[in-house]
């Protein structure tokens, strides 16, 4: 990259203040497509330092009953990937600052068009991409061309990739390094905060990238444990569970929802803040 | 046809066929695949291996099966010369059987101590217990609630078995589902766990694998037409869902020009619907369960429902090797509806005395149309791959009978 991206002056800021960062989840078009923008346009004020977004699929092989959920409560009310990328246009109508990462799966991109969706997310303002089926042996398929676009490729490394395939997985990431702190699916099980030292420790023996953990991150003082020991903690089915909440017997948002969701941001903002006093 | 000097090369390194195939799964799973894959390799290379597979498929499987030439049927049909491959005679009652005995003696080799499986109509979770329970190692087997309500005799026959039955409630909770649900699973308990699948579908090297271990139906075929014949088929006909059997049947004659090749998806209530299976027919190249593939699906590139009276042939996808044919234009690819499975079954019940499954069925539907055309001394091969009882309850409501 030419000049310094969003995500790499995003985390410069976080080390400059000497604290770990917060990366939260929620599906984008969960569970409609205006109560998402308005949550979207939320989480900055209410102290997220980078917006991971998932692309709705209908099979979401990597994530838990939470994530499913939302998923499907997003495709259920109409959402699209085009209509995906129309959300994060309209949140950088506002916000030029904050870096937004989607997540999702490989197929509404690939029936997309790899090209299209590339040169429209990067015109929407998107800043990274982390696509769960796409590990580095098909980097062919969407990996190179983004970076090709100017657009982060974030990769995800587990307790299963051991030291002799970290380099490929560390090879084409950008960004910043998603670490997964559980053998599993997201929301399932709970984040050891010892054992993720370690691993971070040993990543950082191989990448000066900064390094998000997550999967398994649902109280604010997880996510200040994890803030300690990394740059940054990542939250999703927790909030996703808050949406969730928020929602009445048809699966509209009750009064209050967007609010409600984004003081729990703010609790989780504030843990991990203090983290590192 | 194109030129190529052989349909038989496949996969390359990374799995692929051509666009088709790969392994698009999660890194907590890459590596697990990329163990899969060494220890495939170095069994296939091992002689005792094949050895030990030889062993069970006779004395436990109960092969080779029987070509057996069907001769009221060829005759009521006044055309080719109809054989049906009868693998519906093998230990639990299918084709599915050839391919779990494969990985479960390779999941043997790897020290694997726990085994999952998805299925749809049952057959492929009632092979995996089978062989579970023969060779002592726990097995989980993910079925969505659907197909459950749909299949109540083959859970019962898994939980006799001491298979654990878990209920998928996520998505459309079918088929698709149930594999979404395994691969959770198995992201969960790599250390510990292998994962058998049920057909030649899935991340490499699955696709590969599974078909090595069906082709035994068609290096079979080869031996006993020439012994009846005294020369090789002229015809082959297979039914698809995921397409194991039909793979296991086809793949020894791809490269014998002169045979002609035709797998049959279900058309469910027909092809201008939306309430089909017929993924190479109606479907277009996607990414889904770890590779590239036809798949249902809508603009957005969400998956959508397949639909067939037979479970069997109910999922969204197909394998990977067959997407390629497609395309290479060596095998014809047809279907077959609902309905015309549903005659096919009845006639081949009244005409041999043989229940097919709804799966077969298909494949049938198409010889009833093809076979009048050819001449008496055309030679052709359907692969009766799964036996019917299982489908009585089914096939009795599709005709509106009480039993």
């Amino acid at each position: 990259m030419s000049s310094k991206s969003r995500l790499e002056q995003r985390f410069a800021e976080l080390k400059a203040q000497g604290r770990g960062g917060l990366v939260t989840f929620i599906t984008a078009g969960d569970p409609c497509f205006e109560a998402s923008l308005d949550l979207v346009r939320g989480l900055p004020g209410a102290g997220v330092d980078v917006i991971e977004l998932g692309m709705p699929f209908s099979d979401p092989m990597a994530d838990g009953p939470a994530i499913q959920a939302s998923s499907l409560r997003a495709l259920g009310a109409g959402m699209t990937l085009a209509k995906t990328l129309d959300l994060v246009r309209r949140f950088r109508e506002r916000d030029s600052a904050t870096p937004i990462v989607l997540m999702g799966y490989y197929n509404p991109i690939y029936s997309y068009g790899v090209e299209a969706f590339l040169a429209d997310a990067k015109g929407a303002g998107v800043d990274g991409l982390i696509v769960v089926d796409l590990p580095p042996e098909e980097d062919a398929e969407l990996c190179l061309p983004a970076l090709k676009a100017d657009i982060h490729w974030i990769r995800l490394a587990t307790p299963t990739t051991g030291d002799r395939r970290l380099p490929a997985v560390l090879a084409n990431t950008g960004g910043f390094l998603y670490y997964v702190s559980i053998m599993g699916i997201t929301g399932t099980r709970a984040v050891q905060a010892d054992a993720v030292r370690v691993a971070v420790e040993r990543l950082k023996r191989h990448t000066e990238l900064p390094v998000a953990v997550g999967f398994g991150i649902k109280t604010p003082e997880q996510a200040a444990d994890i803030a300690r020991v990394a740059d940054a903690a990542v939250v999703g089915s927790a909030i996703v569970e808050r949406i969730k909440d928020g929602l009445d017997a048809e699966g509209r948002p009750r009064p209050g929802m967007v609010s409600d969701v984004l003081d729990f941001v703010g609790s989780l903002a504030t843990g991990v803040r203090a983290a590192r006093d | 046809m194109s030129s190529l000097n052989t349909y038989r090369g496949g996969p390359d390194e990374g799995g692929h066929f051509g666009l088709f195939g790969g392994r698009f799964v999660a890194e907590t799973l890459m590596p697990l695949i990329l163990e899969v894959e060494s220890a495939y390799t170095a069994a296939k290379a091992d002689p005792a291996f094949q050895d030990e597979i030889d062993y069970f498929a006779k004395h436990y499987v109960g092969r080779p099966s029987p070509l057996y030439h069907a001769e009221r049927l060829s005759e009521h049909l006044d055309g080719a010369k109809i054989y049906f491959k009868r693998d519906e005679l093998n230990h639990t009652g299918a084709h599915k059987i050839n391919n779990c005995m494969g990985q479960i003696l390779l999941a043997r080799r790897m020290g694997k101590k726990r085994i999952i499986a998805e299925t749809g109509a049952g057959q492929h979770g009632v092979a995996t217990a089978t062989v579970c329970a023969r060779f002592n190692l726990p097995c989980v087997v993910y079925m969505g609630v659907e197909d459950i309500e749909r299949q109540k005799p083959n859970v019962f026959r898994m939980k006799l078995l001491g298979a654990e039955v878990v209920p998928v409630t996520s998505g459309s909770r079918t088929l698709k589902d149930a594999m979404n649900e395994a691969l959770r699973d198995w992201v969960a308990n790599v250390e510990d766990t292998f994962y058998i699948i049920g057909t030649a579908a899935g991340p490499h090297p699955y696709p590969a694998m599974v078909r090595d271990f069906q082709c035994v139906i068609g290096n079979e075929v080869r031996e006993q037409i020439a012994e009846a014949e005294g020369r090789g088929p002229d015809s082959l006909v297979a039914c698809i869902g995921g397409g194991s059997n039909a793979i296991g049947l086809f793949h020894p004659f791809l490269d014998d020009k002169d045979v002609r090749i035709y797998g049959v998806e279900a058309a469910g209530l027909g092809l201008d619907t939306d309430q089909h299976a017929a993924s190479l027919t109606g479907g277009r190249p996607g990414v889904l369960h770890g590779n590239r593939t036809y798949l249902l699906q809508n603009d957005d590139g969400q998956i959508q429902e397949a639909h067939s009276i037979s479970a069997g042939l109910d999922y969204p996808g197909i394998g990977p090797e067959h997407s390629w044919l497609k395309e290479s234009g060596r095998v014809d690819y047809v279907s077959a509806t609902d309905a015309e499975a549903l005659v096919a079954f009845q006639l081949c019940s009244r005409l041999e005395g043989i229940l097919p499954a709804l799966e077969p069925a298909h494949a049938l539907a198409f010889v009833t149309k093809l076979a009048p055309s050819l001449p008496k001394d055309h030679l052709l091969v359907m692969n009766l791959c799964g036996r019917g009882d299982k489908d009585v309850f089914a096939v009795a409501e599709a005709l509106g009978t009480e039993i």
